[in-house]
């Protein structure tokens, strides 16, 4: 153990943690600027943003001696007897500096910029800028350039930290960004023919600290300053990676990652990025429908379907259900109590499950998985709980096509249509009552009694266990259309439970049922739950029981 | 403050003598001036036939317009600001990046519900481009709450109306155009 002194904080380091000066400085709760630095990737110390004065303080006498001139923080190590001096006027004079450099040439382009609100450069010259300019430089401009599909680079803007070129060449290992021209005339570019188009490419523009890389797909669309940010998991891909949702008027703008160094670290992949345009599609569903002696769909009021639907399964027979891997756990549960709640004997099925190609993993270790549906693993859980006949839906299908299930209620949330195939959906025809919950019109739609719109992700409020075991939960960030339930509200209601559905409440229900979750009955972490501890440290307890 | 604080100065009421109160120096100077205001030019006009002169067009706060570069092309770069600083919320913006090889971004849709504007003057005060300004039309109507959504037209069309009569303000009161 090792004591750190920031201005005269004394702040603890482990034996064995490699720290610098700004994660020193961060622990004492002092915020040291800084544009290059990031925790994620190499240091460069090339901004001189996080300039600060160091000494030693020696363990004989306490005497400290200070280095005369400044360090910067991100590349000195914090070790026992470290002392920082970050609040001198020396500094503050240093941070002045730099923010004027950066200054000299960058475009007042503010207004037209979408990184204003969020800028380091806005808040850095706020903060510890001069009030005034002293370089005699007419606003300008910035010049654009396109990295890629999903990026462009406003050349001027730049203030050469090359987080980007770093992080393509350590996180994704596919460099493509590079700078070119050296002194003042530098730039950062891509070669002719080469563009940025690695599948994490959406990262640089959450690492860039100012506007110079913007994201094609959220430009110019919202000022960042309107949109509230909602604490969700991405849907993509079983990594569940945590993300926030942000959103203004029940409209989704933009997904970013967030910091979880179990999961995704800081990183996302483009394609949970960009993954949340389904949500407000054209053709999404809205407005539940009934099937009519002839044939026809038509709407009917929600109101209508809860009164009815239960009474009609009753007197169905055999049912079954396909617990979707899109549904939260809190969703599932309620929905196996009610469907075992109508019969005990029902068959429970966990739906298809998404896989695309092969999983993906970059060289910092970030995978993106083939199986792109967030819950399989969730969903599997309960059903090995609940048990009772559970099959895979292939198998079902088969049970279906021989007649031994009459009824069934399937649960669908998928982004696209094509998850079941038409052949699949001809033997699901033959149930005396079929209800679909789902977003887009697929095969199953189209032969259903009951057609029930249901929720996206940024909808759903409850909790996901991702591939390795560890249940993450979500909050809800935007309301469903008008005419759409989510899930979990319609169960809430089928099953007749007072009140709106909260995902918190039916957590803890579960966890204190079921033992596999017995950890989620306290408070879910932010960055999730490690479920398999659990079942490591439950199997002693249920020894001694027994 | 304190009334024992030092820096709080206190007054005696002026004496008044028999003639102060019996009110008559307080009566003369009343009908001194609804006397004068017999006299002097009427400030009432038959509205609509007479209109009102704006003393200073230049800070009345009336209907808004959109101004227009030398181009042409509207003035508006579609940063929000206006929209950010309305207390009232009236201003509802849409964003794209702009045809023009010159600028960036541009506003594609620009809309002001008048009738819920406060006329605050917010927006003209915000707007780092001077593209919104308000101008000293005042007597605005229409048939439908549809119709005072002021469309982006309608607002440069305001502009072309009162250019002439009232110039950009930035550049009358001195600042760049």
């Amino acid at each position: 153990m090792g004591i750190v002194l920031v201005d005269g904080i004394e702040v603890e380091v482990g034996d064995n943690e490699r720290i610098n000066g700004i994660e020193a400085a961060e622990r004492a709760g002092i915020d040291v600027p800084h544009y290059c630095w990031h925790p994620g990737l190499s240091v460069v110390a090339s901004c001189r943003m996080c300039l600060v004065e160091q000494g030693t303080k020696d363990p004989a006498t306490g005497k400290i001696t200070m280095l005369p001139k400044v360090v910067p923080a991100c590349q000195t190590p914090a070790k026992d007897g470290t002392v920082f001096v970050t609040n001198s006027d020396k500094v503050a004079q240093c941070r002045a500096q730099v923010e004027e450099a950066l200054l000299i040439d960058h475009p007042i382009d503010c207004p037209i910029c979408d990184k204003a609100g969020e800028c380091r450069l806005q808040d850095y010259h706020f903060a510890h800028g001069q009030d005034e300019r002293r370089a005699d430089i007419r606003p300008f401009h910035s010049k654009k350039r396109e990295m890629g599909e999903t990026v462009s680079l406003f050349v001027d803007r730049c203030v050469m930290c090359t987080r980007c070129v770093r992080f393509t060449r350590e996180i994704t290992g596919t460099s493509e960004l590079l700078v070119i021209n050296r002194g003042s005339h530098e730039e950062i570019d891509v070669f002719p023919g080469f563009p940025l188009d690695n599948k994490m490419s959406g990262n640089v523009v959450d690492l860039c600290p100012v506007g110079a890389l913007g994201d094609k797909d959220f430009m110019y669309s919202q000022r960042v300053w309107f949109m509230k940010s909602h604490d969700g998991i991405c849907t993509g891909c079983s990594t569940g990676c945590n993300i926030s949702t942000e959103e203004n008027q029940d409209r989704v703008y933009r997904l970013r990652p967030r910091e979880n160094m179990a999961v995704n670290k800081w990183w996302m992949c483009d394609e949970g990025r960009y993954g949340y345009h389904h949500v407000h599609a054209e053709d999404r569903l809205v407005g539940p429908r009934r099937k009519d002696a002839s044939g026809k769909h038509a709407i009917v009021e929600w109101n209508t379907v809860t009164a009815e639907i239960k009474t009609k399964l009753k007197a169905a027979g055999p049912l079954a259900a396909v617990l979707s891997p899109h549904l939260t756990l809190e969703e599932a549960y309620l929905l196996i109590k009610f469907i075992r709640g109508i019969d005990p004997n029902a068959v429970l099925a966990l739906g298809p499950v998404p896989t695309i190609g092969a999983d993906e993993t970059f060289p910092n270790g970030f995978t993106i998985h083939a199986e792109k549906s967030p819950n399989r693993r969730g969903i599997e859980m309960l059903l090995s709980h609940f048990g009772g006949k559970t099959l895979s839906f292939e198998d079902l299908t088969a049970e279906i096509d021989r007649g031994a299930v009459r009824a069934a209620w399937v649960s669908g949330g998928y982004k696209k249509s094509d998850w079941v195939s038409e052949a699949t959906a001809a033997k699901f025809a033959k149930l005396d009552l079929l209800v679909v919950q789902d977003m887009f019109v697929s095969p199953l739609w189209n032969v259903a009694t009951y057609q029930l719109p249901g929720g996206s992700f940024a909808e759903r409020d409850g909790s996901y266990v991702n591939f390795n075991g560890r249940l993450q939960s979500a909050k809800w960030a935007i309301r469903p259309p008008v005419g759409a339930w989510v899930e979990g509200q319609l169960y809430q209601r089928l099953l007749e439970r007072p009140g709106l559905f909260q995902g918190r409440k039916v957590l803890t229900e579960l966890a204190q049922e079921i033992p596999a979750f017995h950890l989620a009955i306290g408070e879910v972490p932010s960055t999730g739950l490690d479920l398999t501890i659990n079942q490591i440290a439950q199997q002693p307890t249920t020894a001694a029981t027994v | 403050m304190q009334a024992t604080d030092p820096n709080v100065k206190w007054i005696e009421e002026p004496k008044l003598g028999l003639a102060g109160k019996m009110y008559i120096p307080a009566v003369i100077g009343g009908l001194a001036t609804t006397t004068k205001h017999l006299f002097s030019k009427k400030m009432t006009v038959s509205f609509p036939e007479e209109r009102p002169e704006i003393g200073n067009p230049l800070i009345y706060r009336g209907v808004h317009r959109l101004n227009k570069d030398d181009q042409g092309r509207v003035k508006c770069v579609a940063c929000f600001l206006c929209a950010t600083a309305c207390p009232a919320h009236c201003i509802d913006i849409i964003a794209a990046p702009s045809p023009w090889p010159d600028r960036d971004k541009y506003c594609e849709s620009f809309a002001i519900d008048e009738l819920r504007c406060i006329f605050c003057g917010m927006c003209e005060e915000a707007c780092p481009v001077d593209a919104i300004e308000l101008t000293s039309l005042f007597d605005l109507t229409g048939r439908s709450r549809e119709e005072m959504i002021f469309d982006k037209e309608k607002l440069l069309s305001v502009y072309d109306m009162t250019k002439d009569a009232e110039p950009m303000k930035s550049k009358s009161l001195g600042g760049a155009p």
